[in-house]
């Protein structure tokens, strides 16, 4: 394709994306490069219906000039991806020095809230991934063999857990997982346990989540499959069910070389994806047992008392960073069909 | 198709058909729970003290003298005016949908086409505009909205989702254009028409089961958006999603929980109509044969 | 449980009508940003009451307010001309100067109001209080009797000791409960459980952080104790999970915030049983200190600096009309009005009694945000049994020292 038309059929494309994203990147990347000014501190006298009390307040106008100066604040450099709440490089090198053996130094990586979250991140990522490809592989097989008739609803019905908004799905789920809800009890009928709580634990509260993000993750790959399995050539089946070839043989070399291109896609928003988890942390109510990269940016920005943008960008560029090492086997991939492309 | 590809072994069937219920089941059982649970008050259907009592409907029987109640369903759509947000995420949904896939086809065909670097570089840098968590994406906007006063407005959100949706839509139809012989366009091409008459002659009629597909993840992207939506839409202008959260509040009031879930199951409806609808089209776009290899 | 909602708005109407001739504003935008639960929704009707010729009111209610608040007021003009704040988010609007002192419009138009309901900060009246909040305990009289518990806890020790009663008597396995849901509820029960120590969190007069002593070492084992008693699950446990297990009558002893009282006390949702053996108490002292350990809450409303004087005063006199005696009266449970015309009730008891016992507010520091935090994250370790009250404490810190000087607080 010609530069020139190229250009023309991406521009609206590349323009909102441009707008939209690349310039935020650009912004909270100079952000997380700052923190804010020193405040100026005053003693007032603060009264209120409960009495009155001496307390410090900031001088709002002492450094109001400052603020208006260098409305981004002070430059910190990479002060803030180095606090203790981020990659923390001087508290590790501590207590690397602190520890006579791996599993303490380990337990010790593991109390900075950082490591935490990207143990949670990690293992949900590698754990979620392959099972959606593998359920939603399989399911997209089957209903591509049901009737004609049940086909439609079948779909509908498959795709409900990635429909139903994460919010209230996870409200009714959480609700459900209690030890008092429908799946609790069973589950502690199941395991004869009455003291069951999936809440409780923190080795359960990752299954349930992991579980959680296979079930409303397999829809999506399998639709995608199941539109990839209406493009399966029935030529080259047909060749080669008169070539002898048994069904496995045919779904392995004619079906699957077929979606590859698929199978690439959606590791490859799987893997983004499931770096991001964070909905059903919050929906789960689980931050005291699993936290991921994306569940410090949202309490740095909306969790609680006062927004800390500068921590925020930190982690989200650090968060870009990790998808980016973990999609390289993925964009190798990429690049070998790029270039394998006779144009 | 012909029928023999679909000739199978009997216990091939069984596995394919038990594997498919389990499935149906695992997918559909809590939604199932919740339709049930709507027409029930909150204290059956979140009820601490036995869970059974969803079933049964003791509170719903003490509260409102029957086993079912329609409270849930009438204080959502008629007291809190739930449908002025239906209307407002139709608007937002058909928009970005239409819009995403204009942009997308465009920008996904050109990209499977070209074989120059800079396209690859381009889909690399797509991606890695994908990895910006939302949160961090949207409290940027948020001081430059409000100080250019387009913060509040459908238009507003709807461009933004457009935008966040972009890089997706992009690798998704790229994807689906890669599996569409190149032979086809580029026969047109040398009967003399332009690339762009080629791609609307001749890629447009084959592209849709692709287009479908990526349009339902748009669809339900801007349907199901909460941190977009919640965030940068005023209380007038709320989509559905927010305005479900606004029913839950701050604190839970009584009753109010029931709204929410009465509007999940209302919001999950027209989603019904549309995968019966293009479920079909998923499959006829297919069998005008200019995809066959 | 419909009608009941049916004839509150009714009120409303009515309400509405006869406001309208009171408001005596002709023009102007009201616009107002505030968190969603029911007495604040009874302030934003009785303020759009004033809606009319040449005045609008608008009114966005959402739980996420803290989130855009900062962001909509440095707008200029602001996006909202008031926003309801409390001790916190007052603070944060303060630290950025985004709300304007209000002597001169309480001087015009508040001659309704109490002296008691100004916040004022440095002499200057800088938001004007509605309603008062803290976590007081919640008890259930007829399970106490049966564990031969005489008397209402007043200290934690108490509770503790009730507590025990009751498990041991076989009444309940997990009788106790508090907001424990890790994040900010979890800190709100360090940050109360720390006011009943009596010691302060900050070193006097700098923005370093005092509570990894030990006070801050009691405090940590007190909740632990209590937690013993709570279900397993508490760490999901926040003021909505803690309320619906009161009302299922699974509680005996909580700590719960007094805008619940109105709730639990009703009928609805619970049982007569539970419903009228609640009693409420003030916050409970621990360790033979006077201060009841909780922290008292303002609802306030506040104006936009970036905004014009005639919207300002448009939507000062709307509030006012939000917060009038008849807005008071039509929705007596809804919260601890501070206002003229509330009527203390039952529910009111616990959140009077504490104050009256003698509470502190929650403290209106510039970096109290940061340290809430920071023990909201950490000392879940510390209550699930991972790790010692001492490295819990120094992880706050270590957080909070962190946390603070992004903000600039700490050098």
């Amino acid at each position: 394709m010609k530069n020139r038309t190229f250009f023309w059929f991406i521009l609206p494309s590349l323009v909102t994306m441009i707008l939209f994203i690349a310039l935020p990147i650009g912004s909270v990347f100079i952000q997380s490069l700052h923190i804010e000014h020193d405040a100026v501190f005053k003693e007032v006298k603060n009264c209120g219906p409960f009495g009155c009390k001496l307390e410090i307040q900031v001088d709002v106008e002492a450094s109001a000039q400052l603020k208006e100066d260098r409305p981004l604040g002070k430059f910190n450099g990479f002060g803030t991806y180095n606090n203790r709440n981020h990659l923390a490089a001087s508290e590790l090198a501590q207590a690397w020095a602190d520890s006579p053996n791996w599993k303490i130094f380990l337990s010790k990586t593991y109390n900075l809230p950082f490591y935490r979250a990207l143990a949670f991140t990690l293992t949900y990522t590698f754990v979620v991934t392959p099972m959606v490809l593998l359920l939603g592989f399989c399911i997209a097989l089957g209903v591509n063999s049901l009737p004609k008739q049940f086909k439609g609803p079948t779909i509908f019905v498959s795709l409900l857990p990635m429909i139903v908004t994460p919010l209230i799905g996870s409200l009714i789920l959480f609700w459900m997982i209690d030890a008092e809800g429908i799946l609790g009890s069973t589950l502690q009928w199941l395991f004869e346990d009455p003291n069951l709580s999936l809440k409780a634990s923190p080795k359960l509260t990752w299954i349930m989540l992991i579980i959680y993000g296979i079930w409303h993750s397999a829809p999506f790959a399998f639709i995608v499959f199941y539109a990839g399995l209406q493009t399966v050539p029935t030529d080259t089946i047909e060749a080669a069910m008169i070539d002898g070839a048994s069904r496995w043989e045919r779904t392995r070399y004619v079906v699957l070389p077929h979606l590859v291109p698929l199978i690439v896609f959606i590791s490859l928003i799987q893997l983004m994806d499931n770096f991001r988890v964070f909905e059903p942390i919050v929906g789960f109510s689980a931050q005291a047992s699993a936290t991921s990269l994306s569940w410090i940016i949202f309490n740095d920005l909306a969790g609680g008392e006062g927004t800390f943008f500068g921590s925020a960008g930190a982690t989200s560029v650090l968060t870009i960073l990790g998808v980016a090492l973990l999609l390289i086997p993925v964009l190798l991939r990429t690049w070998r069909d790029f270039k394998g492309k006779v144009v | 198709m012909s029928e023999i590809i679909h000739r199978r072994p009997w216990p091939l069937k069984t596995i394919i058909w038990l594997l498919v219920l389990c499935w149906v089941i695992t997918a559909g059982f809590p939604f199932v729970w919740t339709l049930w649970g709507s027409f029930k008050v909150q204290g059956d259907f979140f009820s601490k003290a036995d869970w059974a009592y969803a079933l049964s409907g003791v509170r719903t029987q003490v509260e409102t003298g029957g086993i079912f109640t329609g409270d849930g369903y009438f204080g959502a759509w008629i007291t809190k005016s739930f449908w002025v947000a239906a209307l407002n995420t139709m608007i937002v949904v058909i928009s970005v949908v239409v819009i995403s896939l204009t942009l997308g086809t465009l920008g996904g065909y050109a990209l499977a086409r070209s074989g120059k670097k800079y396209a690859f570089y381009l889909l690399m840098l797509a991606l890695v505009f994908r990895a910006m968590p939302h949160i961090t994406l949207v409290s940027g906007y948020l001081l430059p909205f409000f100080e250019w006063n387009l913060w509040g407005h459908l238009p507003t959100a709807i461009i933004v989702m457009v935008a966040i949706n972009q890089p997706f839509t992009l690798w998704m139809l790229h994807s689906f254009f890669l599996n569409i012989p190149k032979d086809l366009d580029e026969s047109a091409m040398v009967d003399g028409c332009t690339r762009f008459q080629a791609f609307r002659h001749v890629i447009v009629p084959v592209m849709w089961p692709g287009v479908i597909t990526t349009g339902l993840f748009s669809f339900l992207l801007a349907y199901n958006d909460f941190t977009v939506t919640a965030t940068l839409l005023s209380q007038a202008n709320q989509t559905m999603v927010p305005k479900i959260a606004s029913f839950l509040g701050t604190t839970q009031t009584e009753g109010n929980v029931m709204f929410a879930v009465a509007a999940v199951v209302s919001a999950t409806a027209p989603l019904f109509v549309l995968v019966m609808f293009f479920q079909r089209q998923i499959v006829s776009g297919l069998t005008s044969g200019a995809v066959k290899g | 449980m419909f009608l009941n909602k049916i004839t509150i708005a009714g009120a409303f109407m009515v309400l509405g009508s006869t406001a309208m001739a009171g408001c005596g504003i002709s023009s102007g935008n009201v616009k107002i940003l505030s968190n969603d639960f029911p007495a604040i929704q009874s302030v934003t009707a009785g303020a759009s009451a004033c809606a009319g010729d040449g005045v609008t009111v608008e009114a966005n209610l959402t739980k996420d307010h803290k989130d855009i608040m900062v962001a909509a007021l440095t707008a200029n003009p602001a996006q909202y001309t008031s926003v309801i704040a409390s001790n916190s988010t007052l603070v944060t609007l303060m630290n950025d100067g985004l709300v304007r002192p209000l002597d001169a419009l309480v001087a015009k138009h508040g001659a309704g109001l109490n002296p008691s309901q100004m916040i004022t900060v440095d002499g200057k009246i800088m938001a004007v209080a509605f309603g008062a909040n803290a976590q007081h305990l919640f008890s259930r009289s007829d399970i106490l009797k049966k564990a031969g518990v005489t008397s209402i806890p007043s200290t934690y020790e108490d509770v503790l000791v009730a507590a025990k009663a009751i498990k041991s008597a076989g009444l309940m396995d997990y009788p106790v409960a508090l907001n424990t849901k890790a994040g900010w509820n979890l800190g709100e029960e360090f940050v109360n459980m720390y006011m009943g120590t009596g010691a302060d969190f900050f070193k006097p007069g700098t923005a370093q952080v005092a509570v990894n002593n030990d006070h801050g070492v009691a405090t940590l084992n007190m909740l632990k104790s209590l937690v013993a008693y709570s279900n397993p699950d508490y760490l999901t446990y926040d003021s909505n999970a803690t309320q619906a297990e009161w009302e299922a009558g699974n509680l005996a002893l909580a700590t719960m915030w007094g805008t619940r009282g109105g709730a639990v006390l009703d009928d609805e949702g619970s049982t007569k049983a539970v419903s009228s053996n609640t009693v409420l108490t003030g916050a409970p002292t621990w360790g033979n200190n006077a201060r009841p350990a909780s922290t008292l809450w303002w609802d306030g409303i506040s104006i936009s600096a970036n905004i014009s004087d005639a919207d300002a005063e448009a939507t000062f006199v709307a509030m006012m009309n939000g917060i009038s005696s008849d807005v008071i009266k039509a929705n007596n449970s809804d919260t601890v009005w501070l206002g003229a015309g509330y009527t203390p009730s039952a529910a009111s008891a616990g959140v009077s009694a504490t104050a009256a016992d003698g509470a502190a507010p929650y403290p209106m520091l510039p970096f109290m945000g940061a340290l809430h935090g920071a023990l909201g994250a950490e000392i879940s370790d510390f209550l699930q049994g991972n790790e010692s009250a001492e490295q819990a404490l120094a992880d706050v810190e270590a957080a909070y020292t962190a946390a603070a000087t992004e903000k600039g607080f700490l050098k």
